[in-house]
């Protein structure tokens, strides 16, 4: 084999002899099939949930009024009614939760990007994600068996206590089945994600105005208050977004821990009063018939279209920030 | 405060400061000090707080859930089992048949969203580079990582009643639910790891006269393997442990059904929710010490453990792959 | 053996941006030729258009004509790829494939194109590059070992060598040796002056001295300020060149004024 024989072989190749050009284009076709799947994909959700909800919201009215009537034991008949306080409900726990995780997310966050020892930080971060890893099942499970009869004798302390707030009026409910408890439950699972993103953030803000801070004399705690904290604002806001769509949209914890109620009620420690969304699809979706589905559905669709948005909020201000 | 005083003065009658003015008194550096010291141990604290819900569970998990882990309940369904009675073949049932349906359901939404996933993250990274549409698939695949699931079970209940007609339920309508889902953590790992392929490396492919394609399939795609192998663990990690979305497509069943297409199908997180749901069991008056009334919740802890050995020992093996397969890029 | 390549009217761009300006140049066969001058004048440029590995730049696209033994690359029916093939390219930074071994990495441009070849002739193949490239006396009993484990001089002789397995009529290095210490820059000059037998090679280089030791002739690029397109100021052989050059900014350059 010599290079000569191979050259002259070469030579009749004409530079435009296309090996592999087919390939090449079926290829780049697939990678950009599957951008535009991506692309396509939202707006499919949002369609196939439209048109098979779509019988509750355009088919003769007395039939949905009659399953929202079966669904709420007669209390309404129209899906305004219907829905209402099932988003406020949802709304309150999800709020509920991130109020909870809020502080403590950013306090483990700061210690971990800020006090502790980098062997520590390491195995402190997975913890974070170990929490973030157990299925919501359990989760469930857990607060439905251990938390709910463990924490009744605080809140019921919380209302003899503090039950001239309105938030706390007792009395407590026994077993505690009530949105105190489940917000309890959905914060610890929404600390993993807002932990991870503002630590994150955190680890990036810029070293040297933390050294000038120090320099000129400042304690850690003022330190962070000077050139941390603020570096972060905007990455605290959108991983806090991300805590609140996750809550918003949590089934499985709710449904198991919550006993449910059709009401607008602030009445935290009590049981039976409100129930959120995603919950009253799961819970309700077995025995519904066909029409039933739809009016599901379209509750589904709600909740689709405020998680995107909080969600869409939350990115934009993201990309923003990084930009 | 004596240094507002002492600015006064300096404004008005223009003296040389007196510098020994702006020291800190031994006061205020006390104060300080002491708020470092209450902001140190309130940030630890947060930690341990965090840590108590983790602990709990998983102690509860683990002691509740050995009690009836055993063989039998690994290999055993759940036919013929009545109320707190053991069943003829002995044991309480099992999960045999939703550890078979979580496997196969996880598989099928793997088949669908891995392959749209990478291609995606390819189109991102090797085509489209900046491009305003990728920026808008960057955006939207951010935006769907927050999809909640029960909206995920939905649009594939909502996608096969309108193709199969309602009422629809089987093991592939569960995997498409599970796809949505895992798509967006897919591409947006494979993405980063296609990101953090030396341009030299396809520099050196292309100059060699190897075609685009083959460049990305061989070289690229073949460098960025162990991430794009881990971050697929990972989300399957994240969606094995889904319940709401299965529970209203794949539905529930006793027995073994190893027919994706076809029938409804059990997954670990619906059977521990339905045995939740039982809360208890029946036991007639003249039944034995065998009956045990509990049975249901036992199971649910048992079934529960195994879900989360699963997801953790997934979770361990994708850091793993990531750790020593990772092909070293530095010269 | 190496074909010769003739430069008419090349203009580069960037998009909008005339980054090179009318470059004419004849590269003979056989010949090292050298590309010098000062930083951001566009030689690097002007090496990546002769095999058209600027196109993988967005945006980049040039006119004019690029001829290797009378056929035009820039021509409508040519496949860049096609090209490449014909044409290899060294670079600055030696970059072996992290995932193939020292042999797969001498195959790669034969495997990585889906051509069938049988196990002897691979072999073959990887000795003879390796030989080409002055490497196989160190690497021969390691075949199968990481090609990212050599030295940097080594790894990049074993880029040579692959450049070289797919049988290419002319290389181009772009500044080969930068990356390199000095013992190894000087195994890879002589291996420079071995392939001139078998390659026509350019070589685009920071460093006089090496292109007065290696190159045939010389083509010094300027460009007139910051911002402004680069262009071909003076090509001469490279005696001339750093002896006795014809031209006032080059005589500037070679004798160390600016640059």
């Amino acid at each position: 084999m010599t290079s000569t024989t191979r050259t002259s072989e070469r030579h009749n190749d004409a530079l435009r002899r296309a090996n592999g050009a087919m390939a090449d284009r079926l290829f780049k076709g697939a990678a950009y099939g599957s951008g535009l799947l991506i692309l396509g994909l939202l707006a499919a959700v949002a369609v196939f949930l439209l048109m098979r909800a779509w019988p509750a919201v355009a088919g003769p009215r007395s039939a949905t009024q009659e399953v929202i009537a079966s669904f709420t034991g007669g209390r309404f008949d129209s899906f305004v009614h219907y829905v209402g306080p099932l988003l406020f409900g949802s709304v309150l726990v999800a709020a509920l939760a991130l109020a909870i995780a809020f502080f403590v997310s950013i306090g483990i966050a700061i210690f971990i990007s800020q006090y502790a020892p980098r062997r520590l930080a390491a195995g402190l971060n997975t913890v974070v994600d170990l929490l973030a890893a157990i299925p919501s099942v359990v989760y469930g499970l857990w607060g439905a068996l251990v938390l709910v009869p463990a924490t009744y004798p605080f809140w019921d302390w919380t209302a003899q206590h503090l039950g001239w707030i309105p938030l706390f009026a007792g009395p407590a409910a026994n077993p505690p089945r009530t949105v105190a408890t489940v917000a309890l439950v959905l914060a610890v699972m929404i600390l993993p994600i807002i932990t991870s993103m503002t630590r994150d953030v955190f680890m990036q803000a810029p070293w040297l105005h933390q050294e000038a801070a120090l320099a000129l004399g400042a304690t850690k705690w003022e330190t962070i208050k000077l050139a941390v904290l603020p570096f972060g604002r905007s990455g605290i806001i959108s991983a806090s977004m991300l805590g609140l769509g996750r809550a918003l949209g949590e089934t499985m914890a709710v449904l198991m821990i919550l006993s449910p109620g059709f009401g607008y009620s602030f009445n935290l420690l009590e049981a039976s009063k409100d129930q959120t969304i995603a919950a009253n699809i799961a819970a309700q979706y077995a025995e519904a018939n066909n029409l039933g589905v739809s009016v599901l559905i379209a509750t589904g669709l709600v909740l689709f279209a405020i998680t995107f948005g909080v969600n869409y909020a939350a990115r934009r201000l993201t990309r923003k920030a990084t930009l | 405060m004596t240094t507002i005083d002492h600015g006064a003065l300096l404004d008005t009658q223009h003296m040389i400061p007196d510098i020994d003015a702006f020291k800190t008194s031994r006061s205020t550096a006390k104060a300080r000090a002491r708020k470092d010291q209450i902001m140190r141990v309130l940030f630890t604290a947060t930690f341990v707080v965090a840590t108590i819900p983790l602990v709990s569970l998983l102690w509860t998990t683990v002691a509740n859930g050995a009690k009836r882990l055993n063989v039998g309940f690994l290999t055993h369904n759940m036919t013929g089992v009545i109320g707190g009675n053991p069943t003829v073949v002995g044991g309480y049932g099992g999960v045999l048949h939703a550890i078979i349906g979580t496997l196969e359901i996880t598989l099928g939404a793997m088949a669908i969203s891995i392959p749209i996933g990478v291609m995606c993250a390819v189109y991102l990274i090797e085509y489209a580079k900046d491009g305003r549409l990728a920026k808008t698939i960057r955006l939207l695949v951010d935006v769907m990582s927050g999809i909640p699931s029960i909206v995920a079970g939905l649009f594939a209940l909502s996608l096969f009643a309108i193709v199969c007609g309602p009422g629809t339920f089987n093991g592939v309508e569960g995997s498409v639910a599970l796809a949505l889902l895992m798509l967006p953590t897919v591409c947006k790992s494979s993405e980063e790891m296609l990101r953090i392929v030396p341009n030299e490396l396809r520099e050196a492919s292309l100059a060699l006269g190897v075609t685009k394609q083959r460049t990305i399939t061989k070289v690229v795609l073949r460098t960025a393997l162990p991430g794009i192998v881990s971050g697929s663990i990972l989300a399957v990690a994240r969606v094995i442990g889904e319940t709401a979305p299965l529970l209203m497509t794949a539905g529930y069943i006793v027995s073994t059904n190893v027919n994706l297409f076809s029938g409804q199908m059990t997954t670990l997180p619906v059977y521990v929710y339905q045995e939740y749901s039982k809360l208890t069991a029946n036991c007639p008056p003249n039944a034995g010490a065998s009956c045990v009334t509990t049975i249901p919740m036992e199971r649910a802890w048992s079934a529960a453990l195994v879900l989360i050995v699963i997801v953790l020992v997934l979770n361990l093996i994708g850091r793993l792959v990531a750790k020593i397969c990772s092909v070293s890029t530095e010269r | 053996m190496g074909q010769q390549i003739d430069v008419n009217h090349l203009n580069i761009y960037y998009g909008d941006f005339l980054a090179v300006e009318d470059v004419n140049i004849n590269i003979a066969a056989n010949k090292v030729t050298a590309f010098i001058g000062p930083s951001g004048c566009g030689k690097s440029t002007v090496l990546c258009t002769l095999d058209r590995m600027h196109e993988i730049t967005p945006g980049a696209h040039c006119t004019g004509e690029v001829l290797l033994e009378g056929r035009d690359l820039y021509a409508k029916d040519v496949d860049p790829v096609a090209v490449r093939r014909d044409i290899g390219m060294v670079f600055q930074r030696p970059n072996p494939f992290p995932t193939m071994s020292i042999r797969e990495n001498v195959l790669a441009g034969v495997r990585l194109n889906n051509r069938k070849i049988t196990k002897s002739d691979a072999d073959d193949l990887v000795e003879w590059a390796l030989r080409g490239a002055n490497l196989w006396n160190e690497v021969k009993d390691r075949l199968g070992h990481p090609g990212v484990g050599l030295s940097g001089g080594q790894q990049q002789r074993l880029c040579i060598a692959r450049a070289v397995a797919v049988h290419p009529t002319v290389l181009l290095m772009d500044e080969p040796c930068s990356a390199l210490d000095p013992i190894s820059t000087l195994a890879v000059e002589d291996l420079i002056e071995e392939l001139k037998q078998d390659y026509t090679i350019v070589i685009v280089t920071h460093n006089m001295q090496q292109a007065a030791r290696i190159a045939d002739y010389t083509a010094f690029f300027n460009l007139k300020a910051v911002g402004q397109p680069g262009h071909l100021e003076y090509f001469a052989d490279t005696a001339t060149m750093f002896n006795n050059p014809q031209n006032e900014e080059a005589e500037r350059y070679v004798s160390g004024h600016f640059g």
